[in-house]
C-alpha cells in the first residue's frame, strides 16, 4: 500500500515536472531574444555595455530588459554590446561606473539601470547612459554657468530616465530604451518598436492549410498568424499607419489582392480581376494602392485610389511591368520592367508619366525599392547567375552589392533606412536574413520549422 | 281416347325434345367461354409482341447505353492517358513551348476538339530563382504560351483558363538544377 502511494505521488511529480518544463519551455520561447547567425561585420560595430538592470523585487520578472536592449543593439550593427564575461563590473547607477576600468576594456558607453517591483504587476524601470570618456575627462564632474551661478552638472550622463510599467509592457519598453541609446549615440532614429510581416509555408503534405501570413516584432519574436490558408499567400505589404496589410490570395484558386486590418483581423477583398493581381504597395500617404493587373493582356502597374476603388494605368507596354514601389515623396513609382529585353529598374514620375531606366549593371535587375531618404535604390541584382540584394546610389549611379548568401530576394527596409531584411535560400529553405544598409554587417537567422518569405517591415508604430 | 291423344302428344313433344337434345351448335356460355378465349389468345398475341418490341427497345436502348458508356469510358481513359502527361517543361527564363511537347499538346488540343465541353486550366510554375512577383508574371506568360499552342490547334478559348502560380507552389523543394527544371512547368489541368 505504501509502495503504491508512493509510486503514484512519484508519477504525478512527474508529471507535474513535465508541466512545469513545458510552461518553462513555452516562457523561454516567447520571451527570450530570438537566435541570430551574425554572417558579417562585428569587428566594425561600436562597443557598448549594456549592464544586466539590478532587479530589487521578488516576483518574477516577465522579461529581461537588459537582454532586450542588447539584442536589439546587436541586431542594429551600429553596436557590439560587451559579453557578460568580459564586464569589468556590474553597476546599476553611474555613482557605481568605474570609468577606467570600462575605458580599459575599450568601452566607451555603458547602460545601467534598475527595475524596482512597486506593486502588483508594476515595475519602476530607471536607466542611465554613460560616456564613459566624457566622464574621465571630467571626473564625473563638470562645472557650469546656470542663471550666473556655477553648478555641478554630470553632463557625462546622456540619458537618464524613470518609468512605471506593467509586466505586459516589458518588451516594448526595452525596445523604446533600445530606440533612446540608439538615437543619442547615432543621431538616426531607432526602428525597434516595428514589426514585420511574413509568409510562412509549413511541409503541404502534412497541413491541410500550410500557408500562413505571420506578423512579428521586428525580431521575429512574438510571431502571430493573420491567416491560414490551403492556397498560396504571397507579398505582404504594410500600409503606412501600421493597421492593414494588403497582401495576394490564392485561396479561390486565382490570385486576388485583399486587405486586412491586423488588430480586427477583418478582411476585404480589393481585387479580382482577370489574370494576374498581383504586388500591391501603400502610397506614403496610405490613400492609394499600387498594384499589378494583367487584365488587359499582360502585367501592367495600376493605381488604385482606396476611396473610390478607381484604377489608374500607368504602363502600357508589351513587355512584363511589375513591383511597383513608391518613392518616399509620393510622386514617382519604382518598378521592374523587361520592355528592354531583360528585367531592369525604371521610374515613373506620375506627374508627367514620363518614364526613366535607372539600372544597367548585371544581367537582371528586380525588385527595388528607394530608401526613406531618398538617396538609395535597394535591389535584388543578378550578375552570373547569382542573385543578391545590391543598392544603387541615386545621384552618382555607384552599385554596391550588399549579400553574399543564396538566391536573395523581397528585401524590405527599415523605416529609419539602416538595415534591410530579405528572404535567402538556407539549405534549400527560404530563411529570413538581414543586412545593414552600409553592407558591413549581417545575419540571418536559424532554419525555422517552414519556408519563410517575402518579409516586409513595418512603418514606425510610435 | 286418351291414350290416343296421348300417343299423339307423345309423338310430337318426344321427337321435339330429341330434336332439341340434338341441337349439335354451342350454348350460349359455350359460346361466351369461346369468345373470351379467343380474346385473351388475341390479347396474349399482342402482349407477347409487346414484349418482344418491348424487349428490342430494351436491347436497343441497353446497346445505345453500352455504347454511350463505352465511348465514355473511351473518353474517360483518353482523358486519364491525357492527365497523365499534362506537363510540359520550359527552359530557365524560357516561355516558349519547346518542340519536345508538340505532340503531347497536340493530343490535348485533339481531344478538347473532340470535346468541346471540356473545361481546362493552364497552370504556369516556374523556378525560385529570381522574385516572386516577376516570377508570377514569367508563369503566366508560360501558360499562355501553352494556351496559344492549343487554340492554334483549334481549341476553343472559351475551354481554356489561365492560372499563374510563379514559384509558390514548387514540384520539387529545394535549389538543385534538378528541382529547377521540374518546377518549371505547365500543367494543363481537366476540370
Amino acid at each position: 500500500m505504501t509502495t503504491w502511494i508512493f509510486k503514484f505521488s512519484s508519477k504525478k511529480l512527474n508529471i507535474l515536472a513535465a508541466a512545469a518544463a513545458v510552461l518553462f519551455f513555452n516562457f523561454q520561447l516567447s520571451a527570450a531574444t530570438n537566435e541570430i547567425i551574425i554572417t558579417g561585420g562585428i569587428e566594425s560595430a561600436r562597443p557598448i555595455g549594456v549592464v544586466p538592470f539590478k532587479y530589487l523585487g521578488n516576483s518574477t520578472l516577465p522579461e529581461n530588459l537588459s537582454d532586450v536592449v542588447a539584442s536589439d543593439l546587436q541586431r542594429s550593427g551600429k553596436f557590439n554590446p560587451s559579453k557578460l564575461s568580459s564586464m569589468p563590473q556590474f553597476p546599476t547607477t553611474d555613482t557605481e561606473v568605474n570609468y577606467a576600468a570600462w575605458a580599459q576594456k575599450g568601452v566607451d558607453m555603458v547602460l545601467v539601470g534598475s527595475v524596482e517591483s512597486t506593486g502588483l504587476n508594476q515595475f519602476l524601470v530607471t536607466f542611465e547612459l554613460i560616456d564613459v570618456l566624457r566622464a574621465q575627462a571630467t571626473g564625473g564632474q563638470t562645472k557650469t554657468l546656470e542663471n550666473g551661478k556655477l553648478v555641478m552638472t554630470r553632463d557625462h550622463v546622456i540619458e537618464k530616465r524613470t518609468k512605471t510599467i506593467n509586466g505586459s509592457d516589458f518588451r516594448q519598453y526595452a525596445h523604446i530604451i533600445s530606440d533612446i541609446v540608439y538615437e543619442k549615440l547615432t543621431g538616426e532614429r531607432g526602428a525597434f518598436l516595428t514589426r514585420i510581416a511574413y509568409i510562412k509555408v509549413l511541409d503541404r503534405d502534412t497541413n491541410p492549410k500550410p500557408f500562413r501570413l505571420v506578423i512579428a516584432d521586428y525580431d521575429n519574436v512574438n510571431p502571430t498568424t493573420l491567416l491560414s490558408s490551403p492556397e498560396p499567400l504571397m507579398s505582404p505589404t504594410w500600409s503606412p499607419d501600421g493597421n492593414t496589410l494588403a497582401y495576394v490570395s490564392f485561396e479561390n484558386k486565382r490570385s486576388q489582392i485583399y486587405l486586412q486590418d491586423i488588430y480586427t483581423t477583418s478582411r476585404t477583398r480589393l481585387t479580382d480581376f482577370p489574370g494576374i493581381n498581383g504586388a500591391p504597395n501603400f502610397s506614403p500617404d496610405g490613400k492609394k494602392l499600387a498594384m499589378v493587373l494583367s487584365k488587359d493582356g499582360n502585367p501592367e502597374i495600376y493605381i488604385m485610389d482606396l476611396q473610390t476603388r478607381n484604377l489608374t494605368r500607368i504602363t502600357r507596354n508589351r513587355a512584363i511591368d511589375t513591383e511597383p514601389s513608391w518613392t518616399p515623396d509620393g510622386k514617382s513609382l519604382i518598378f521592374t520592367s523587361e520592355r528592354g529585353g531583360k528585367p531592369q529598374i525604371y521610374r515613373v514620375n506620375l506627374a508627367s508619366n514620363r518614364k526613366s531606366r535607372l539600372t544597367f549593371e548585371g544581367e537582371m535587375n528586380l525588385g527595388g525599392a528607394v530608401t526613406p531618404d531618398n538617396s538609395q535604390l535597394v535591389i535584388v541584382n543578378r550578375t552570373r547567375g547569382d542573385y543578391h540584394i545590391a543598392k544603387q546610389d541615386l545621384k552618382n549611379g555607384d552599385m554596391l552589392v550588399l549579400t553574399n548568401t543564396y538566391l536573395d530576394e523581397s528585401p524590405s527596409i527599415s523605416p529609419n533606412g539602416s538595415m534591410i531584411i530579405y528572404s535567402v535560400l538556407e539549405n534549400g529553405k527560404p530563411a529570413l536574413a538581414w543586412v545593414s544598409l552600409d553592407g558591413r554587417f549581417s545575419f540571418k537567422e536559424p532554419v525555422a520549422d517552414g519556408e519563410v518569405k517575402s518579409p516586409s517591415w513595418s512603418p514606425f508604430l510610435l | 281416347m286418351l291414350n290416343k291423344n296421348a300417343l299423339k302428344t307423345l309423338l310430337i313433344v318426344v321427337p321435339l325434345v330429341t330434336l332439341a337434345a340434338c341441337k349439335s351448335g354451342p350454348t350460349e356460355a359455350e359460346l361466351e367461354a369461346e369468345a373470351n378465349r379467343q380474346a385473351e389468345v388475341a390479347a396474349q398475341q399482342v402482349a407477347d409482341a409487346k414484349a418482344v418490341a418491348d424487349a428490342d427497345a430494351k436491347r436497343v436502348e441497353v446497346a445505345k447505353a453500352d455504347a454511350l458508356q463505352k465511348a465514355k469510358e473511351m473518353v474517360e481513359d483518353e482523358k486519364a492517358k491525357l492527365v497523365a502527361q499534362n506537363v510540359v517543361y520550359f527552359d530557365f527564363d524560357r516561355a516558349s513551348v519547346k518542340s519536345d511537347f508538340h505532340s503531347v499538346l497536340d493530343m490535348h488540343a485533339a481531344f478538347l476538339v473532340k470535346n468541346p465541353g471540356q473545361a481546362i486550366v493552364i497552370e504556369g510554375h516556374c523556378d525560385n530563382r529570381g522574385t516572386p512577383e516577376y516570377n508570377i508574371a514569367l508563369g503566366e506568360r508560360r501558360a499562355k504560351s501553352v494556351e496559344t499552342y492549343l487554340m492554334n490547334a483549334g481549341v476553343s478559348s472559351s475551354q481554356v483558363s489561365v492560372v499563374s502560380y510563379g514559384e509558390e507552389k514548387p514540384a520539387v523543394q529545394g535549389g538543385s538544377e534538378y528541382a529547377f527544371a521540374q518546377n518549371r512547368r505547365g500543367i494543363v489541368v481537366y476540370q
